[in-house]
């Protein structure tokens, strides 16, 4: 099953709400997927500086980690959230600061890097590890969130969405895939590596390879039609907006809502009840095989 | 009849579905009854028996007014996937969108659609007319067997893909014909229930003439007698 929301601003004023909103849309999806959830949240982009998201961090381990990672980065800053943390350094010394996060141990695990995001997952219900995170208290533009309801791999902090395979990348997946392994097989052919046996990672990777040789997000996604086989609704999220797909079947749920304000997308329109001014928003379902795509002015 | 024009109030933000559908399900119940935030929950107004009008106020989830019968039930914003399910009598009007499988397996009664229904629009149809003033998604009348839908604007790929029988019309484009659907010849009987639907659902600006007429050609193998002595 599983449940979707995204929310994209583009009235900067609502920016310091977008956590709360966010946090409230995921909590009405926690009957589509009450496992596990996470969110992929877009803001506070700074010139010159990535931003990198680990998890698995122990608060007995925060401080081996923080001078490991200074060690490398002199001016890197810490935000740590529960089990996460948030390291902000200069684009230069990001790949360093990197090696360090993969080679630390201890089960702490990169999770995401690029300009804006910051990515958060874990097991529970959604209200529960949006609560965790503090979620409600984060800004930005544009967010992702996902409710699990696991199907094709264990019910594991790495098996929760959004995965990200690329620098401010990130998908989250309604379906499941049949040929992933097959494609998952081919990817690592090309130099991919995959963290869990999951069917979404496999999308992601596959959108991030496209991406990473030169194609525009829709160029990749329309590719996806062809090469992805299998029951999809896809939310994708970049630095500046995301983009929506659904399988030709179209059997996966998707609304959208777009006011003046907002773009909003759920698996269903329970979670748009909270958003300011839905009432007079355009509801529409997404068509299958179309992109949809909605990006700030970067 | 004065206890039939009292406005009777259920607001889901102070009660339950649970409790909206045992109220309305109940032999006491009668008039006309309005909905207040129903905000996409599920299951609104379903299994009702009883000639009531009901009105949601807003948005409704998956399945409203599934299995009605007799009850006229108006949906004020869009509807979920599953909207009249195996409706038996009565009417449910949708003023917004429909999601997918709208009238899925509907054995009678009224459906109209003022904006547009998903896919799978009137999905194993058994003798339920279906109006929609907007356009359908893909395989809609997907095993069709009775009925008739109506659509004012296009049609998705595969319409009417493997249907026994029921009428199909569309004003607009049909995108592709799914297997053992043509299109017919418009008869005098198929015009009379076109005209009778459009106006049963207050369409007056497209005239019946501007429609065409699919329906099963029988070529699947179930239609083949030879195939009969198979069971």
């Amino acid at each position: 099953m599983c449940g979707i929301v995204g929310l994209f601003l583009k009235n900067p004023r609502l920016q310091p709400q977008l956590g709360a909103l966010t946090a409230q849309m995921l909590k009405t999806m926690t009957e589509r997927g009450p496992d596990s959830a996470g969110f992929a949240v877009y803001g506070g982009a700074q010139h010159g500086q990535s931003k990198i998201t680990v998890r698995g961090l122990e608060e007995s381990q925060r401080k081996d980690f923080e001078a490991g990672v200074l060690a490398v980065s002199q001016k890197a800053t810490f935000v740590f959230r529960d089990d996460h943390a948030i390291i902000t350094c200069s684009d230069e010394a990001e790949p360093a600061v990197r090696a360090f996060v993969e080679g630390f141990g201890h089960g702490v695990v990169f999770v995401s890097s690029g300009d804006s995001i910051e990515l958060y997952k874990g097991v529970g219900l959604p209200e529960d590890v949006a609560a965790r995170f503090g979620l409600s208290e984060m800004t930005g533009t544009h967010a992702i969130g996902h409710t699990r309801m696991a199907t094709e791999s264990a019910v594991t902090t790495a098996g929760a969405h959004p995965f990200s395979t690329g620098p401010d990348q990130c998908l989250v997946h309604n379906g499941s895939l049949s040929n992933h392994n097959t494609l998952r097989r081919q990817l690592v052919r090309d130099g991919l590596s995959f963290e869990t046996e999951n069917d979404s990672e496999v999308a992601a990777g596959y959108l991030s390879w496209r991406l990473s040789k030169g194609e525009r997000l829709d160029e990749a996604l329309t590719a996806s039609l062809s090469d992805l086989d299998g029951f999809y609704t896809f939310v994708v999220g970049t630095r500046d907006g995301f983009a929506v797909l659904r399988d030709p079947v179209a059997c996966k749920p998707a609304v959208m809502a777009e006011t003046e304000d907002y773009v909003a997308f759920a698996s269903e329109y329970r979670a748009f009840a909270g958003l300011p001014g839905i009432e007079k928003a355009t509801v529409f379902e997404p068509e299958p095989q179309r992109v949809y795509h909605w990006e700030h002015a970067a | 009849m004065s206890a039939t024009l009292e406005k009777q109030v259920i607001d889901l933000h102070t009660s339950t579905v649970r409790v909206l559908n045992s109220t309305l399900q109940s032999e006491d119940a009668t008039g006309a009854w309005t909905i207040l935030h129903p905000e996409g929950r599920h299951s609104l107004a379903v299994g009702l028996t009883a000639p009531l009008d009901v009105t949601i106020d807003g948005q409704a989830g998956y399945y409203a007014a599934g299995m009605n019968q007799r009850a006229n039930v108006v949906i004020k914003g869009n509807a979920g996937p599953g909207v009249a399910e195996n409706m038996m009598s009565g009417s449910v009007h949708v003023e917004g969108n429909a999601s997918m499988a709208a009238g899925a397996t509907a054995q009678g009664g009224l459906l109209v659609i003022d904006g547009d229904a998903g896919a799978r629009c009137g999905i194993s149809m058994k003798g339920v007319s279906i109006v929609v003033r907007g356009s359908v998604g893909h395989m809609s009348g997907f095993m069709a067997q009775s009925g008739n839908l109506v659509v004012c604007g296009d049609a998705g790929e595969a319409l009417g893909d493997s249907l026994y029988e029921a009428r199909l019309f569309v004003r607009g484009t049909v995108k592709s014909l799914g297997a053992d659907c043509e299109e017919k010849k418009m008869t005098d009987e198929d015009l009379a229930i076109l005209k009778d639907l459009l106006k049963e659902a207050g369409i007056t600006d497209y005239p019946a003439e501007s429609f065409r007429r699919y329906g099963s050609a029988r070529r699947l193998y179930n239609f083949n007698v030879d195939n009969a002595s198979a069971y």
